[in-house]
C-alpha cells in the first residue's frame, strides 16, 4: 500500500463515554460511544458500510444494531485481548482501502470486575502449581520487567513515580477521566509497594468504557461539511516474535528480549512515511509507570536510559517537548481492555483537531502516534496527521 | 542411573533442547517454540545468576492461590538464568527482600510444585 493510498483514510468522526464506574452495561457504553461519533462526523447510522468491535469481557459488539438500527451491514465482533480496538481498526480501514466499504466504524468497549484481572493456569496451557503458588499475578510481570530494565539503563524508582504523577495531573484536566486527582510523586511513592518497585499509585486499574471512531474515504469527506477529519496514516497490529519476555511465562529465551512493540511501532512509521523525531503528540500503553518509560524507548521516541533525564526534565509533559499520554493514559483512566487502544486514538485525534480542552496541547501539533501492549504479547499503533 | 545422584543432591529441573537451533525451554516441549523441530529431553543445570525479581507483597487472589495454613507472608519471585541460556520463573526462598540482588548466584531444583530458587553456598 502506498503511502498515498494509506493517507486516504480519514478518522471523520470519534466518540467517548466516561471511563469512571457507572451502572451501565458495556453494551450501553458502546451505544452512546457509536451515536456520539455519528453525530460528530454528521454520518446517520444507514450510511455506515461496515463495522468491526469487540470486547474482552462486556458482549458482543454485533448485538448493537438492535440498538442502532437493523441495517443489514456486515459487522464483524473481535476479541483479541489488548489489541481488540486496535484490531477493529485495522479491520476498519481494511474495508476501506481494499473498496468494500467507504464509510466504516470501528468500536470497541469494556467493563470489569473491581481488582485484578482473575487468570486461571489452564487458560494459559500452564500446571496449575503456578496458580496454587501465587505466580499467576500480572503485576508481578510488569515489576520484574521493569525491575532489570532499571538495572539495565539506569532509570530509578522516582522516575517511575513521576510518571504517575503526570499521569494524574493530565488526568485532572479530561473529563472522561477515572482519576481526576492530582497526586504528587512522594505520594505515589509512598502508597504502598505492591511487586517491588512498583506501588499502588503506579498502576492502573480494570475498568469501564467505551469509544467509536467513524472512518471514511477521502471521496466522502465532500458529502461531509460538519465533520473535522483526521487523517489515519498507519494502523498496524503485530504478535511477538521468539526471544520476547511476556506475563506468565515459567521461562525465557536468553539474551536481550524481542519487543513487539518496536516491531508494530516500525511498521506503523514505515506505512506512515514518517518517523518518531516527526511525532508532536503520542499515547503510549502505560499498565504502570514502568510500561511507559519502557515503551518511550521501544517505540523509538529516545535511547534506552534517555528517559531518566527527560522524565524530570518534564519532556512528556503536555507543554513539552514530547507530550505522552495527554489525557492521563490507562492510570488515570483505568483500562477496560477493548476500549484502551481507541481511547487512544480518540485523544490523538481531538488534539489534531485542537479540540482537547484544558488538556490541549498548545502550538498545534500536526501529527500523533498511538501505542498498545498486552498479553499475551500483541501490539497495535497508529499514525495520525493534520 | 539416576538413584545416586538425586539422592545426593537436590533433583534437577527436566527441560528440552532442540538439536538444531541449541534452544532449551522449560518445562520439556516435544516441539522447539523456535523451529517447529523435534526437541529432546535434557536435565538443566542446578546453578545459575538471578536475572530479575520482585516481591510478592499481597496475598494473590484465592482461588487459584493456596495460602499457608500459617498464613500469607510475602515472598521473592524471580528469573533464574541458567547456562544453557534460558531464564526460568522461580520462587526464591532463603532470602529476605532486602537481599536480593540481579546477578547473584542461586541454585535452582525442581519439587513438587514450581521450580524453587535460594542463594548459592545457602543450606537447606
Ligand atoms: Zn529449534
Amino acid at each position: 500500500m502506498s503511502g498515498a493510498g494509506a493517507a486516504d483514510v480519514l478518522v471523520c468522526g470519534v466518540g467517548i463515554t466516561p471511563f469512571g464506574r457507572s451502572e451501565a452495561t458495556g453494551l450501553d457504553l458502546a451505544a452512546q460511544a457509536v451515536r456520539t461519533a455519528l453525530a460528530d462526523a454528521g454520518v446517520p447510522w444507514p450510511r455506515v458500510r461496515a463495522a468491526f468491535g469487540g470486547s474482552d469481557a462486556a458482549g458482543n459488539a454485533d448485538t448493537l444494531v438492535t440498538r442502532l438500527g437493523l441495517t443489514g451491514i456486515p459487522f464483524v465482533n473481535v476479541r483479541n485481548g489488548c489489541a481488540t480496538g486496535g484490531s477493529a481498526l485495522v479491520s476498519a480501514v481494511n474495508a476501506i482501502r481494499s473498496g468494500a466499504a467507504d464509510v466504516a466504524l470501528a468500536v470497541g468497549f469494556d467493563k470489569h470486575p473491581r481488582g485484578a484481572f482473575d487468570p486461571r493456569p489452564a487458560d494459559w496451557g500452564l500446571d496449575e502449581a503456578y496458580g496454587a503458588e501465587g505466580l499467576m499475578v500480572t503485576t508481578q510481570f510488569f515489576a520484574m520487567k521493569i525491575q532489570r530494565y532499571m538495572h539495565d539503563h539506569g532509570i530509578t524508582a522516582r522516575t517511575l513515580a513521576l510518571v504517575a504523577e503526570k499521569a494524574y495531573a493530565n488526568g485532572a484536566r479530561s473529563p472522561h477521566a477515572w482519576r481526576r486527582e492530582p497526586l504528587d510523586a512522594d505520594a505515589i511513592l509512598a502508597s504502598g509497594m505492591v511487586n517491588d518497585p512498583l506501588t499502588r499509585y503506579m498502576f492502573c486499574s480494570p475498568g469501564q468504557g467505551a469509544v467509536a471512531l467513524v472512518l471514511c474515504a477521502r471521496s466522502v469527506a465532500r458529502e461531509l461539511p460538519a465533520a473535522d477529519p483526521v487523517a489515519l496514516r498507519a494502523a498496524v497490529v503485530r504478535s511477538r516474535r521468539f526471544g520476547s519476555f511476556e506475563v506468565f511465562s515459567p521461562w525465557a529465551p536468553g539474551g536481550i528480549p524481542t519487543s513487539v512493540s518496536a516491531d508494530a511501532a516500525g511498521a506503523a512509521f514505515e506505512e506512515a512515511g514518517i518517523g518518531p523525531d516527526d511525532i508532536d503528540v503520542c499515547q503510549l500503553q502505560d499498565t504502570e509507570s514502568g510500561a511507559e518509560v519502557m515503551h518511550l524507548a521501544e517505540c523509538g521516541f529516545c535511547e534506552h536510559g534517555e528517559q531518566e533525564r527527560l522524565i524530570a526534565a518534564g519532556a512528556t509533559a503536555i507543554g513539552g517537548a514530547l507530550p505522552v499520554n495527554t489525557d492521563g493514559g490507562c492510570i488515570a483512566n483505568g483500562e477496560p481492555i477493548g476500549a484502551s487502544g481507541l481511547r487512544q486514538v480518540h485523544e490523538i485525534v481531538q488534539q489534531l483537531r485542537g479540540r482537547a480542552g484544558d488538556h490541549q496541547v498548545p502550538g498545534g501539533p500536526r501529527t500523533g502516534f498511538t501505542h498498545v501492549y498486552g498479553a499475551p504479547g500483541v501490539s497495535a499503533c497508529t499514525v495520525l496527521t493534520r | 542411573m539416576e538413584g545416586a545422584l538425586t539422592a545426593v543432591s537436590a533433583p534437577a529441573l527436566r527441560g528440552s533442547r532442540c538439536p538444531r537451533c541449541e534452544v532449551a525451554v522449560y518445562p520439556a516441549d516435544p516441539a522447539c517454540p523456535n523451529c517447529g523441530g523435534p526437541a529432546a529431553p535434557v536435565r538443566l543445570s542446578g546453578t545459575g545468576t538471578l536475572w530479575t525479581w520482585t516481591v510478592q507483597r499481597y496475598a494473590p487472589k484465592s482461588p487459584p492461590y493456596e495460602t499457608p495454613e500459617d498464613g500469607f507472608r510475602p515472598f521473592v519471585v524471580g528469573y533464574v538464568e541458567l547456562p544453557e541460556g534460558l531464564r526460568i520463573l522461580a520462587v526464591l526462598d532463603g532470602v529476605r527482600p532486602e537481599g536480593v540482588r540481579i546477578g547473584m548466584r542461586v541454585t535452582l531444583a525442581a519439587g513438587a510444585g514450581v521450580p524453587h530458587a535460594r542463594p548459592a553456598g545457602v543450606t537447606v
